[in-house]
């Protein structure tokens, strides 16, 4: 008679903390190699021009300074950075050298490499370089890049990339429904800034003819890929290390110019050679996100049910198509009808290029703008008939007896995808009880203090489990413990325990006899996918629950073979012992003592699973200030099958406080030029402790998915996608008597305070 | 130059360029990694260690001016295993995810509750708000210092007796 361990479930603490809190993590910038040489990058200080020359001879002439890498090392053709998602053809005119040869396109572009035998002698080389740019005029606005008086890339005639489109039904709805209203809304640019900044260490073995480098992240087993193909090795020639990693969320990991230049130099010199960038360099070379500018019109009955919805919008991806660039464009054009029933669509979203840094993937990429967009319109529309704002959600949420649902069909890279299972009203009712929507109805606009009090609601849906699969391998130890080995990727998240957890109840053990998850590099599983999407616990979990039942398979049959019985007749009791009929047993290790007992197990998915849930805030805005005060914010999301409730809530609550970031204080400012103004942290404001301290995250498991066995379904990033609707909501809800809707983000005070300034010299304004 | 401090309660000698930084000298030249950087402009407080008794951001210290200092960094806040009861709060609840931020936070935190053992939730946030945690919203590691007031309440006691 075995017990299961109910581990998944518990709230376990983390096993990374024990070294984490004791200072023993090991971050790529820990590791210190004797005869490590050291680099630093050296970036264009123009946005935009033609490069005429790099002259490196000061820089090689300091001593200690080995060599300097420029485009015209690296050989007659300058390789591309491939996208790794969506990627199209009409794509590739606008992918990324791995060093500028013939143009800068943003202030931060790498232009040469500086490899010494410090870091500050490696910067002391940058300093030394010179070149010569014949400057360009800087493309920095919509307008200015729409116009196409200057092109970024010539070749191309055009600034406009391709777009997407969500497409259903037929949006001639528009032209007989009772009731539309359109409006258009921005979202700044604002990115993830992890608290670790990039890092790499590139180590060439001449004799093995072997490269390894630490530092990977995210997706190590697909940029060995990329390497292999842009640096001339084979695959097997190449192991790319995770160590620990400060922070992901979409930005780390992705391959960019230095995952190249690092161990292109290391071979050239044969030498083992250390990059940690400053956080000036990441705030401008890592991927940016978020900024766009789109119109939504919506056409409703008269009771508020949404008939059809359409419009435009536009990502600025900055100065080049990086490997998830286009994500962002994407997920705006499908993620527009969120959990919401939407009979008519068509929704297009297209890309410019301009000379800012490149944008990628953030926790949450184009549905914090796409929410934000959905859910202000949804309270814009329920003033204007007269509707309850919940009532108006509850009258357009997807139930449980349509799904599954189907969303907008997705072009180009077409796809089609399916709200999965679960009950929407029931995040929104619990939502509301934590608010305590009801009780604080008539607070609603009220002045309190000098400060007008405002509720706001939002709905979400948040996609997770991306495909196409993942591997994970478990091995039987001598010692009678196991080791788990995983594809997927730790980005800070706690996969080690949650990993720990599954494995420790497919196996019936404790948690103690799971001696080790090893996750990300590349070695011990075939392959791997990594971290993004909020599927390392959906895929990573399902894999592993894959390898265990392989793994007990492996072990009946060769207990069988030893106790003279077939594999079937075996019982395995506490992962510690095998007994066959008539109670004769033998001891687990004492088989893999002998037997190498090791498997590898896959889950392949196509379907994405799909939580869900609400955001509810109550806010105090200063009409004097245009200062926004949270009073309260709550989150809540159905995630299928949680795994450990304390991650989980870490989850959520992390990710609303990023969101609080991107809509009251992050903003990534430019002059006309091109040059970046809010390059520090000090410029840069991320939240502190003291801004926003009343925030809490409810993660619900009443809906298992049916897409994975192991029922969970991504719970990453759905902290983050309502927090700019639900705020804008609630300040428009504060602000009803001077009638402020807010529409551009981030609602910092001086926003806030114009907008009021603007509805008082309105004529229509009460006031 | 060379210069002599003592780091967790042990004498150490090095040999610093006058430009090197306290944080680079703790990482690179002793192997103190847990101290981490995240932005070398003062602003993040990943990098804070305890110099003197007082938290000191040490990417804004040269390591020449330690010279002579009695030095505590998130290495020396626990003895060989054993968790501190402010370090276990952080565990219990989850005042940490990708751990980056750790280090800062807890010699933040432990010269805060040496010194104010009795301070409440806003003076925690505001002192606090000198580290910037990107991952867990800082909730988390509010309630954890808080729980962990009562170790240093009885140390301070026991202090006093």
């Amino acid at each position: 008679m075995t017990v299961a361990n109910a581990l998944v479930g518990s709230p376990i603490e983390r096993v990374e903390d024990l070294r984490f809190l004791r200072g023993r993590g090991q971050y790529v910038g820990d590791l210190n190699f004797d005869d490590t040489l050291h680099a630093a990058v050296f970036r264009s200080p123009v946005a935009h021009g033609k490069l005429i020359s790099v002259d490196k001879s000061a820089a090689l002439a300091i001593p200690g300074v080995h060599a300097v890498f420029t485009a015209a090392d690296l050989g007659d053709v300058i390789p591309y950075i491939p996208m790794r998602l969506h990627p199209l053809p009409e794509l590739e005119p606008f992918w990324q050298p791995v060093v500028a040869y013939d143009k800068v396109r943003y202030v931060g572009e790498p232009i040469a490499l500086v490899v010494a035998d410090s870091a500050a002698i490696a910067e002391d080389g940058v300093d030394a370089i010179e070149v010569e740019i014949e400057p360009l005029p800087a493309v920095m606005t919509k307008p200015q890049a729409e116009s196409g008086e200057t092109l970024l890339f010539d070749k191309k005639g055009t600034n406009e990339v391709l777009g997407y489109r969500g497409y259903r039904g037929d949006v001639s709805i528009f032209d007989t429904a009772p009731y539309t209203r359109k409006e258009r809304f921005t979202v700044q640019r604002h990115t993830a800034v992890p608290m670790e900044p990039r890092g790499l260490l590139a180590e060439w073995d001449a004799e093995r003819q072997h490269l390894t480098m630490w530092g990977a992240a995210k997706v190590p087993f697909f940029n060995r890929r990329i390497l292999s193909r842009l640096i001339g090795l084979a695959e097997d020639q190449i192991l790319l290390v995770e160590n620990d990693v400060g922070g992901g969320f979409g930005p780390r990991g992705e391959f960019y110019p230095e995952d190249f230049l690092l161990p292109f130099a290391a071979r050239h010199l044969n030498k083992r050679i250390k990059w940690i960038e400053d956080r000036r360099e990441n705030l401008m070379a890592m991927n940016h996100a978020r900024e766009c500018d789109c119109e939504v019109e919506i056409a409703c009955d008269l009771k508020g049910r949404i008939l059809g919805l359409r419009g435009r919008g536009v990502v600025d991806i900055g100065a080049y198509m990086r490997t998830n660039g286009a994500v962002g464009a994407r997920n705006i054009a499908q993620f527009i009808s969120g959990p919401y029933r939407v009979p008519n669509m068509n929704y297009e979203v297209g890309m410019i290029v301009t000379n800012k840094t490149p944008v990628g993937t953030y926790r949450g990429p184009g549905r914090f703008e796409a929410d934000f967009f959905r859910e202000r319109m949804l309270d814009m529309i329920a003033e204007d008939l007269g509707i309850d704002r919940v009532e108006i959600r509850r009258r357009n949420l997807v139930t449980h007896a349509e799904m599954p649902y189907r969303m907008a069909s997705i072009t180009p890279f077409d796809a089609d995808d399916e709200l999965d299972s679960g009950d929407y009203s029931e995040t929104l009712d619990r939502c509301l009880a934590e608010i305590g929507w009801d009780e604080k109805a008539a607070l609603n606009g009220k002045e309190i203090d000098g400060r007008y009090h405002g509720l706001g609601i939002a709905c979400f849906v948040e996609a997770g489990g991306a495909g196409p699969k993942e591997f994970a391998r478990v091995t039987l130890e001598k010692t009678g413990d196991y080791t788990v080995y995983v594809g997927s990727a730790a980005v800070g998240q706690g996969i080690e325990t949650v990993f720990a957890q599954i494995a420790g109840d497919a196996l019936e053990v404790p948690m103690s006899r799971i001696t080790g998850v090893h996750h990300g590099s590349t070695r011990n599983v075939s392959d791997g996918f990594g971290a993004y999407h909020s599927r390392s616990t959906v895929m990573g979990g399902s894999a592993i629950l894959d390898a265990v039942a392989k793994l007990k398979d492996m072990i009946r049959a060769e207990a069988g073979r030893r106790l003279n019985c077939s594999a079937d007749a075996v019982e395995i009791v506490e992962g510690t012992t095998a007994i066959g009929p008539g109670g004769r047993s033998i001891a687990l290790a004492e088989l893999a003592a002998e037997t190498d007992l090791s498997v590898e197990g896959s889950f392949i998915n196509k379907r994405l699973s799909w939580a869900y849930g609400a955001h509810a805030t109550h806010v105090a805005v200063d009409a004097e200030t245009g200062h926004v005060e949270v009073l309260d914010y709550i989150a809540v999301e159905d995630v299928g099958r949680i795994i450990n409730p304390l991650t989980m809530t870490g989850q959520i609550v992390g990710s609303i406080m990023q969101g609080l970031g991107g809509t009251f204080l992050e903003h990534f400012k430019y002059d006309e030029n091109g040059q970046l103004l809010t390059g520090s942290l000090a410029d840069y404001m991320l939240p502190t402790a003291s801004d926003f301290p009343k925030v809490r995250g409810i993660p619900m498991g009443n809906h298992p998915s049916p897409m994975n066995p192991v029922g969970a379904k991504g719970g990453g990033e759905g902290g983050i996608f309502s927090v700019a609707g639900v705020i804008g909501n609630a300040v428009a809800a504060a602000l009803k008597s001077f009638n402020v809707q807010p529409r551009d983000l981030p609602l910092s005070p001086p926003q806030i305070w114009e907008l009021l300034q603007a509805a008082r010299q309105s004529p229509s304004s009460p006031q | 130059m060379k210069i002599e401090f003592s780091v967790n309660g042990k004498p150490v000698e090095v040999e610093a360029e006058p430009r090197m930084t306290l944080a680079d000298c703790l990482r690179h030249k002793l192997g103190l990694t847990g101290t981490h950087v995240g932005c070398e402009h003062g602003v993040c407080g990943a990098c804070t260690i305890i110099v003197d008794g007082a938290a000191v951001r040490s990417c804004l210290m040269l390591a020449v001016q330690a010279d002579g200092a009695d030095i505590t960094t998130v290495e020396g806040l626990s003895h060989e295993d054993r968790l501190t009861p402010l370090q276990t709060a952080f565990r219990r609840n989850h005042g940490l995810q990708c751990g980056y931020c750790t280090p800062g936070m807890l010699t933040t935190s432990h010269a805060l509750l040496t010194n104010e053992p009795d301070c409440d939730a806003d003076r925690v946030r505001e002192v606090l708000s000198g580290n910037i945690c990107r991952c867990t919203g800082y909730v988390s590691i509010v309630e954890a210092v808080l729980e962990a007031r009562a170790a240093y309440r009885k140390d301070a006691e026991e202090d006093r007796a």
